[in-house]
């Protein structure tokens, strides 16, 4: 199994280098990276590219470790009971596989992603330490050892909201997307809008990189907000003098609400093109 | 070959641990790379650093340890003349260029920079590629760039040749530099504390099965509230001044806290805290207040935090009217100590780096009054100062 990029992700060298090594050497690989740089696109690619089917965990603030093992449903049980329905005296019956424990005795390997692990309690990564080094794990309620038929192949991204812990990143490889460059980012564009106009492509690149450039912006335009700008730009079928002028730092982009998503940004841009103007 | 790597990654102080070290040893016995030097690199670098705040370092100890290597396999370090010679010309303005003149001509400052870079390829590692960083070198005194004059390899004949840890990409992710509103986030987020407070709402299953077994098996539901980051800020900037210097840092440092933290309170102070504090620097002198009520109003759970460069006389800190804004009745340090009475937890942070420290008499006055408790607003500074307000909350 090798992952070369797809027609629809553009993986530089180092990420496709990183992926095949996951995958050889059954390691769970750590993405980190700006938002909107495709941290969570890249599994999904990734089990599209192999033909694997994907399984997505997302956390949240009250996940727990326990949830992707699987859950207890006490309080159906407790109802049932008090219905009177034969299924309470087997246990197994109230016991809810979580993504983990799919991923682990599915029929052929899978890709499972732990979406954003940083969201989780500051616990969370340790509670599945031995789970994602041994992967297996001890059902306590049905007394059953679940064990990997084939080991998934594990992808984690982190927004970078918590620290996680030293033994928890022991166990994983680690890579950091950066921030494509212009020429990569040509390419990606290039594979979600084929056939896009050069010198429209071209246009609005320097004024996407420019953009980035500002000093102070909360939130920087990020690969994401370039690709739904685009798409507007295409569909609006804005006119390629509308992006052009002899002093762009004098003019506001088209749809810039696209790109800045914080309303303090587009102030402080309006304010910096504003005093840009005036200054001539 | 690759123990010796290890240890010098060591020495670079990379957390780096032997089940890593073990685990990029397999990665090259089931041949997950060529045998080739960059995808080397990469491989090693995933496997070993687990923090984008390390490449930096990694990258530096990667080139220093692999730089015979790189030589052997024929992909030496000689730079164009040409290539310098064009690259300096567009930086380099008239004025600047007269000046050269007088030093004795464009050729002979080149010839001297080639044989400094000669000298420099000998005398130590890693260090041939920078030159003139310093003040000592004509190189750097120019200042066409301030860094000096960088070479590289990127722009020499050899395109395939270039060397990612040469690029030092992630440099500003190291973090011994200074902050960046991203880092300073980071090393907040040390301090967040979660806990449950406010309306119940959410279902407390482990306190529902208990109680409904306690209850011979009839449900008896228990509800608790949502967990929320409860840690009380409290922020005093100092202002003005020779603070003007560090005004920048101090914004982006605010504006991460305050995003950060949703209990933040902040006032601006000048040179030492007295009688009376400001929230708006604009309106200083019409809406102040009173520090008296600052330690009334806000509870011992919050915590203190002070930035400023603590840079006055010492007379500003110890003697009463000694404030250079108004006849203060009492000193700085009275107010400082009525403050760390009220809250325990308080750190000062001091933009100014910590090697002068010793030779201002007023920052050592301040730091005896905050008990040692100065630390600089470096990301590993401001990683101190959350861990000691974090650790042992009472």
């Amino acid at each position: 199994m090798r992952f070369n990029g797809s027609d629809t992700y553009v993986a530089t060298e180092d990420l496709k280098l990183a992926v095949n090594a996951a995958i050889t050497l059954e390691r769970p690989l750590l993405i980190k990276g700006e938002p909107g740089t495709g941290k969570t696109k890249l599994a999904q690619e990734v089990a599209g590219a192999l033909r694997l089917p994907l399984l997505e965990w997302h956390i949240k603030s009250t996940t727990k470790a326990q949830q992707g093992l699987y859950e207890y449903d006490a309080v159906s049980r407790l109802r049932d009971s008090q219905l009177g329905d034969a299924r309470v005296q087997d246990i197994a019956n109230y016991i809810v596989r979580g993504m983990l424990w799919q991923a682990l005795t599915s029929d052929k390997p899978v890709v499972l992603l732990i979406d954003e692990v940083d969201k989780a309690d500051i616990e969370f990564p340790n509670d599945l330490l031995r789970e994602l080094d041994r992967m297996e794990f001890y059902v306590y309620e049905t007394r059953e050892l679940i064990r990997a038929r084939h080991r998934p192949i594990v992808f984690i991204t982190s927004n970078n909201e918590k620290e996680l812990p030293d033994a928890f990143l022991r166990r994983c490889f680690f890579h950091y997307i950066r921030f494509p460059d212009k020429e990569t980012m040509e390419r990606i564009v290039e594979v979600h809008y084929p056939g896009i106009k050069k010198s429209l492509l071209r246009e609005a690149m320097e004024v996407f990189f420019e953009m980035r450039e500002v000093p102070g912006l909360k939130k920087k335009p990020s690969t994401s907000e370039l690709l739904d700008w685009l798409k507007l730009l295409l569909a609006e079928d804005i006119p390629l003098e509308a992006l052009r002028s002899k002093d762009r730092r004098t003019i506001i982009p088209p749809l810039h609400g696209a790109l800045l998503k914080n309303e303090q940004d587009v102030h402080l841009f309006e304010r910096l093109v504003f005093m840009s103007r005036h200054a001539r | 070959m690759l123990a010796g790597f290890f240890l010098k990654l060591k020495d670079a102080k990379l957390p780096v641990s032997i089940k890593e070290y073990l685990t990029l040893i397999e990665g090259m016995s089931k041949h997950v790379i060529s045998p080739s030097i960059d995808e080397f690199y990469y491989l090693s670098r995933m496997t070993l650093v687990k923090d984008e705040s390390n490449f930096d370092k990694f990258d530096r100890a990667f080139g220093e340890y692999f730089k015979g290597v790189e030589s052997l396999a024929g992909m030496e370090a000689d730079i164009p003349l040409e290539w310098l010679l064009k690259q300096a010309e567009l930086n380099l303005s008239d004025e600047e260029k007269a000046k050269i003149e007088a030093l004795g001509g464009w050729e002979k400052l080149m010839e001297l920079l080639k044989k400094r870079l000669e000298e420099q390829k000998e005398r130590h590692q890693g260090g041939s590629k920078w030159i003139g960083t310093a003040g000592t070198s004509p190189f750097g005194a120019y200042g066409y760039n301030p860094e000096g004059i960088r070479i590289g390899q990127e722009g020499s004949r050899n395109r395939s040749a270039v060397k990612v840890w040469d690029k030092r990409e992630y440099q500003n992710l190291d973090d011994s530099v200074e902050l960046g509103t991203r880092n300073i986030k980071v090393a907040l987020r040390r301090l967040r504390k979660f806990a449950r407070e406010g309306a119940p709402e959410e279902l407390d299953l482990d306190t529902t099965i208990d109680k409904t077994a306690r209850n011979a098996g009839w449900l008896d539901l228990h509800m608790r509230p949502e967990r929320h980051n409860t840690v009380k800020v409290l922020l005093f900037l100092d202002i003005g001044g020779s603070m003007d210097d560090h005004i920048k840092l101090c914004r982006e440092l605010f504006s991460a806290t305050k995003t950060e933290f949703k209990h933040m309170e902040y006032f601006y102070f000048h040179n030492c805290l007295y009688d009376f504090v400001w929230k708006d620097n604009r309106r200083r002198h019409a809406e102040r207040t009173r520090t008296w009520d600052i330690l009334h109003k806000y509870g011992h759970d919050y915590k203190l935090i002070f930035v400023g460069d603590a840079t006055m006389s010492p007379y500003e800190i110890l003697q009463p009217g000694g404030s250079i804004e108004y006849s203060n009745d009492e000193a700085g340090s009275v107010w400082i100590k009525r403050m760390l009475d009220v809250y325990h937890k308080a750190v000062w942070l001091n933009p100014e780096p910590e090697e002068i420290w010793p030779y201002r008499q007023s920052i050592g006055i301040l730091r005896e009054l905050m008990a040692g408790r100065m630390y600089p607003t470096t990301i590993e500074g401001l990683e101190r100062a959350m861990r000691y307000l974090s650790q042992g909350n009472k």
